[in-house]
Parts: structure tokens; C-alpha cells; sequence
């Protein structure tokens, strides 16, 4: 919990805006778009997990986000069950068509599973382009309800849409913390630096790789059926490579491999795509670069950025403390360790 | 009958084409050892500098071709340069994402200069001429005899030439060759500039046939990436010997199973192989 303490400012300051935010500017537009960057949050939450803090690249995603969305909007379109049963059912759809998968693609490793999962996606989108029996093909799937009123709460205006992907949100925020901080997460970060290494000292990798691979999907699967019931049309369009590619984007700028990345990307590359409305088709020319830069000068995004920053920071401070109070010398050491372990 | 022999031509015709595509990219692969996922959009923009040289300034096919053989050569130099060199050290994770980079820039920057109209190359040789009873065009029969003859041209200079061995020797061993004092800088731009030149080629042969448009490399490179996988990352035999059998694949396979999951056939194959084993095919050993 310690982490989440020291960040409580910024944790309650980034809580408070989301809440307050309809009513500071209720402009529907803003709402619509906030609550679409919130949507691709969770579904970044999903890779970073696999691909910031496992180490595996999956290509897969924008497909496995199709899969829940298609796998809400059938069952509520043709089938017409309860709207929350067939949420509970797209994102348990989603992790069993993820966990075959992935019980095939995580015996290959680095390029291999990446150029495999690339190609699962690409099947993926072509299987929801052709059947047209189930699909509806490239006209798509209309009339998705929006989410069935629980007691008292009606899902049917966008404010409260709003507050229901941001509890998802939350949500999302919540687990993979726990996840993160637990000995888990801990075992999935080994296997990122060395899968040898950690096979050695007794971690079942195969199991663990599976287990983040599901839970990866889930998210993804939520994602989907949450942005189905949100838009209330989805087509296979949904599915295609180019998303993985505004996934990964989000997910590199924010920071790969950090908790608040997923959040500080996808809300900064949402806003300046909107800002740049103008340029939507090349905004690519802009962001293609800015990839390719970020990769290069700071691996880690902006979060990660961050954190390097404010470790030179307390680091210079260290310093200073010692040459100006060389009495405190315990508590020097202290910081000092602190700062390497930080 | 008839329809075997056709399509066993048409499958030859494909193999071709994405023989020279995955050639490129386990020349790479094979030295650099980065999938580079931008070479769909060296493709693309192959086609599309041909095009442009032929309908701007008129000029002939194969002077057309040369430059954008060039071009995208060059441009596959600078590429090496500004990205993937200063990422050789990074974790495997950040190559392949920097590529992503290039490639939706590359895309975008088409988009931009070229619009997203899917249009036709016009060629010289559009006659249709009768081989054996099958019909076919020139350009068809052109794009066959073309790709062989680079083909043979690539495997003299990897073997022939003393450029070539430094190639191979630093497919072997990078290290070692560092070692030997060959200079692996020099090496791995050479390495991206013939693997510019050859999806240049293949995508200015094959363009009369298909059509160009922004997009036109997703298909191909992943089509590649199957390719090199299952003759063996890295194997330029290898690449060789998979483009045809996919080319052969997809064509018999649109004829007598589904000409609407055709694009399927690739991909299914390619998760068979790594199902059953995951290291690809074949393990490299060099070219």
C-alpha cells in the first residue's frame, strides 16, 4: 500500500477531476470523448500487464477487444438476455477463446510470439468480416442496448454511462494494483527480465505467462463489451490491426510497464487527437515519429520519465544534505537506499 | 485440368512476389535479427514511387523501377540509421515497436502525398499471350522470369563476392565478424539497402496486376512474416522455398476450398507450424 500512500495526491487529485468533471463542463461532446479514452484505458490496463510487465508483445488485442464487443452485441441483439449476464459472458468468452490461444501462442517466444499473435488478430478480423451469418459482415452490428437499469440506476443518459465506465475504470485501476504489488506481479516482472532466470529458481513460467495472458484478454474483453454498449454499433473495423497500434500507442507515450501510464497516455494522445481534429487521417504522420522517438529517447514514456526525473531529483538532494549536515549520517544512507531501490 | 495448370501458374506468379518481399526481410532478420515490421511500407512505397516516375514524368518501366529501386533502398539506409541502430542494444520489445512507428508514419505520409484512392499501374507489357494452352499476360510471365533472375543475382553476390561473404559472416556470427575487422555499420546498411531494393522490385512487378494503395503492405508483410517462419527466420533458401509454397498454397486453395478465406489459408498455416514448433520450421544455419 505504501506506494499508492505517497502518490495519494495525485491518486485523489486524478479522482476527484473524473468525478467532478461533468458538472465543472457539461459539454456532451467532451463527455463522449472522455468517456471513450476511459473505455481504451481499461483495454491498455489489459496489455500493459502482457507486454510492460511480462514482457510479451501481443499483436493480438485489438482482436481479442472485438471478441467482447461482438460477444456482447450478439447475445443482447439475438439472444436478448439480461444486459449484465451478457457482460459477465463477453469478458468470460473473451479469457476462454484467450486462454486457447494462449496456451498455444505462449510456447512461442519474442519475435515468434509476436509475429503469432499478429497473425491471430489478422484471423480474428477476417473471420468477423466473412461470417456474415453471424456477424453481420462488414454492415455491422446495430441496436446494442445500452446497459439494463440496476434497481433504481437507469444507464440510459451519457452522464451516467459516464460514471459507469469510470467505475469499470476504477475497477480495472484497483486489480491491477493488487496484482502489480503481489507476489504475482512480482513473478511476472522476473519473468520480463529473464524467463530463464525465474524457471531456475522455481517459477512455474508457463503457468503464470497463461494466467497473464487471460487476465490480459479480460480486460481487453471488457473493454469491448463496454465500448459495444457505449457506441451501440460495432463492425469487424473494430478488430483491425490499426487498433492494436492506437493501443500500443496510448501505452508507450503514458509509460510501458507503469501503473499510471495507461492513464496519462491514452488521456494525452486522446486530447491532442481531438485538438488536432483537422489532421485525423495523417495524425499518424505526427504520432508515427513520436513512437518511434519516445522508443528511442525514453523507453519507459512519460511516466517513466517522470520517475527517472525525481530520482536525480532526491538523489541531488542527497548530496547536498551530506555535504551541508554530515551529522546525519544514518538517515543520509538511508535516502541514499532508498533512492537506489526507488 | 485446364483450371490445375492456371492456377498453378497464378501460384508461381504470387510465390514470386512474396518470395522477394520475405527475402528482404530475413535479410534483415537473419543479420539484425529485427522483424521489421516496416517493410510492408517499403513495399507500398515502392509501388507508388514507380507509379509516380511513369505517370509524372513519363518514364519508361524499367528506368521507373531502377529508381525506386533506389530510393527505397536509400530510404531503408536512413531507417537503419536514425532508428534501429540507435536502438541495437535495447531489450528485443522496442524494435518491433519502433517499427510499428515507422510503418504508420510511412502509411500516414503516403496517405498525404498520394491520397487513399486505390489506382492502376499501367505496363508496357500487357499483351496476353497463350504458354502451353493457358492464357496469361506478359506482365505475369515477366514478374516469374524478373523475381528468378534477382534471385540468382542475390545468391551469386551473397556467394560470389567478398561483400556478399561479409554479409553472410555477419548473419554467422556478429561478434566474430566484428572481429575478423569487418565493419558491422557498413554491413547492416548495405543489408537494409538490399532489402529496400528488393520489396522495391517486387512491389513495381507486381503492382501492374494488383492495385496501389496505402494499405497494399499490411496484407504482404504479414504474408512475409508467415514466409520466413516457416522456411526458417533468417534462411534466404528458406524464403525462397516458402514464398512459392505459400504462392502455390493460397492459389489451389482459392480454387478448390474458398476464395473468400483465401487470406485465411496463410496465417492458419503459419499457427499450425508454430503450434507444433515454436522455434519456426526449420532452425537457422546461416544462408
Amino acid at each position: 500500500m505504501g506506494s499508492l500512500l505517497k502518490n495519494r495526491g495525485w491518486v485523489i487529485g486524478a479522482l476527484t477531476v473524473a468525478i467532478l468533471f461533468p458538472f465543472v463542463l457539461p459539454n456532451a461532446y467532451f463527455l463522449h470523448i472522455l468517456t471513450l479514452a476511459f473505455i481504451w484505458m481499461i483495454a491498455v490496463y489489459g496489455l500493459n500487464l502482457l507486454a510492460g510487465y511480462t514482457g510479451y508483445l501481443s499483436l493480438a488485442h485489438a482482436g481479442f477487444f472485438a471478441i467482447g464487443a461482438y460477444a456482447l452485441g450478439l447475445l443482447t441483439v439475438k439472444t436478448e438476455i439480461n444486459y449484465w449476464l451478457a457482460l459477465v459472458a463477453a469478458c468470460l468468452i473473451t479469457s476462454a477463446i484467450g486462454a486457447v490461444v494462449g496456451l498455444v501462442a505462449l510456447r512461442t517466444r519474442e519475435h515468434f510470439f509476436a509475429i503469432y499473435t499478429l497473425c491471430v488478430g489478422y484471423i480474428i478480423y477476417l473471420v468477423i468480416d466473412k461470417w456474415d451469418g453471424l456477424t453481420g459482415g462488414v454492415r455491422g452490428l446495430i441496436g446494442i442496448p445500452v446497459p439494463s437499469n440496476i434497481g433504481p440506476l437507469s444507464f440510459e443518459t451519457p452522464l451516467s454511462q459516464y460514471y459507469l465506465v469510470l467505475f469499470f475504470l476504477i475497477f480495472t485501476v484497483l486489480v491491477m494494483y493488487r496484482i502489480v504489488h503481489s507476489l504475482t506481479g512480482r513473478t511476472f516482472i522476473a519473468i520480463r527480465n529473464s524467463e530463464d532466470l525465474a524457471q531456475t529458481i522455481g517459477i512455474s513460467t508457463m503457468k503464470n505467462k497463461l494466467l497473464v495472458f487471460v487476465l490480459s484478454t479480460f480486460f481487453a474483453g471488457l473493454a469491448g463489451a463496454l465500448y459495444a454498449s457505449f457506441i451501440r454499433f460495432i463492425g469487424p473495423d473494430i478488430g483491425y490491426i490499426t487498433i492494436i497500434f492506437d493501443l500500443l500507442t496510448y501505452l508507450l507515450v503514458g509509460g510501458i510497464g507503469t501503473l499510471a501510464g495507461p492513464i496519462v497516455g491514452t488521456f494525452l494522445i486522446v486530447a491532442v487527437s481531438q485538438s488536432l481534429q483537422f489532421l485525423q487521417d495523417y495524425r499518424m504522420l505526427i504520432f508515427g515519429p513520436l513512437l518511434t522517438l519516445l522508443i528511442i529517447f525514453y523507453p519507459r514514456g512519460i511516466v517513466g520519465a517522470y520517475y527517472d526525473w525525481r530520482m536525480k531529483h532526491s538523489a541531488k538532494k542527497v548530496k547536498r544534505t551530506r555535504k551541508e549536515q554530515s551529522y546525519f549520517e544514518s538517515e543520509t544512507v538511508d535516502s541514499e537506499k532508498k533512492v537506489k531501490e526507488g | 485440368m485446364d483450371i490445375l495448370t492456371q492456377q498453378l501458374f497464378n501460384g508461381l506468379t504470387i510465390g514470386s512476389v512474396y518470395s522477394l518481399v520475405a527475402l528482404g526481410l530475413t535479410l534483415v532478420y537473419g543479420i539484425l535479427h529485427i522483424p521489421n515490421f516496416a517493410h510492408g511500407a517499403l513495399y507500398m512505397l515502392g509501388a507508388y514511387i514507380t507509379l509516380t516516375m511513369m505517370l509524372l514524368w513519363g518514364v519508361h518501366y524499367w528506368m521507373a523501377m531502377a529508381v525506386s529501386v533506389l530510393v527505397v533502398g536509400l530510404l531503408g539506409v536512413l531507417m537503419d540509421r536514425l532508428v534501429f541502430h540507435p536502438l541495437r542494444n535495447a531489450p528485443p520489445i522496442h524494435d518491433k515497436i519502433a517499427a510499428i512507428g515507422i510503418l504508420l508514419f510511412l502509411e500516414a505520409f503516403a496517405q498525404l502525398i498520394w491520397g487513399a484512392d486505390y489506382r492502376t499501374m499501367e505496363t508496357p507489357y500487357g499483351q496476353v499471350i497463350d504458354i502451353f494452352g493457358m492464357t496469361a499476360t506478359t506482365q505475369r510471365v515477366l514478374i516469374n522470369i524478373g523475381a528468378i533472375a534477382v534471385m540468382i543475382l542475390l545468391y551469386l553476390f551473397l556467394k560470389k563476392t567478398y561483400i556478399g561473404s561479409t554479409i553472410i559472416a555477419m548473419a554467422q556470427n556478429r561478434e566474430g565478424a566484428h572481429l575478423v575487422g569487418i565493419n558491422t555499420n557498413k554491413v547492416a546498411m548495405l543489408t537494409f539497402m538490399i532489402s529496400g531494393g528488393l520489396a522495391a522490385i517486387a512491389a513495381s512487378l507486381s503492382a501492374p496486376i494488383n492495385l496501389v494503395f496505402p494499405g497494399m503492405g499490411h496484407l504482404v508483410i504479414l504474408k512475409a512474416f508467415v514466409i520466413i517462419i516457416l522456411g526458417g527466420m533468417g534462411s534466404v533458401p528458406g524464403a525462397i522455398l516458402g514464398g512459392y509454397i505459400l504462392g502455390f498454397t493460397e492459389s489451389l486453395g482459392a480454387t478448390y476450398i474458398s476464395n473468400d478465406y483465401k487470406d485465411i489459408i496463410a496465417f492458419v498455416l503459419l499457427i499450425v507450424i508454430l503450434s507444433i514448433k515454436p522455434k519456426g520450421l526449420f532452425s537457422r544455419e546461416g544462408f
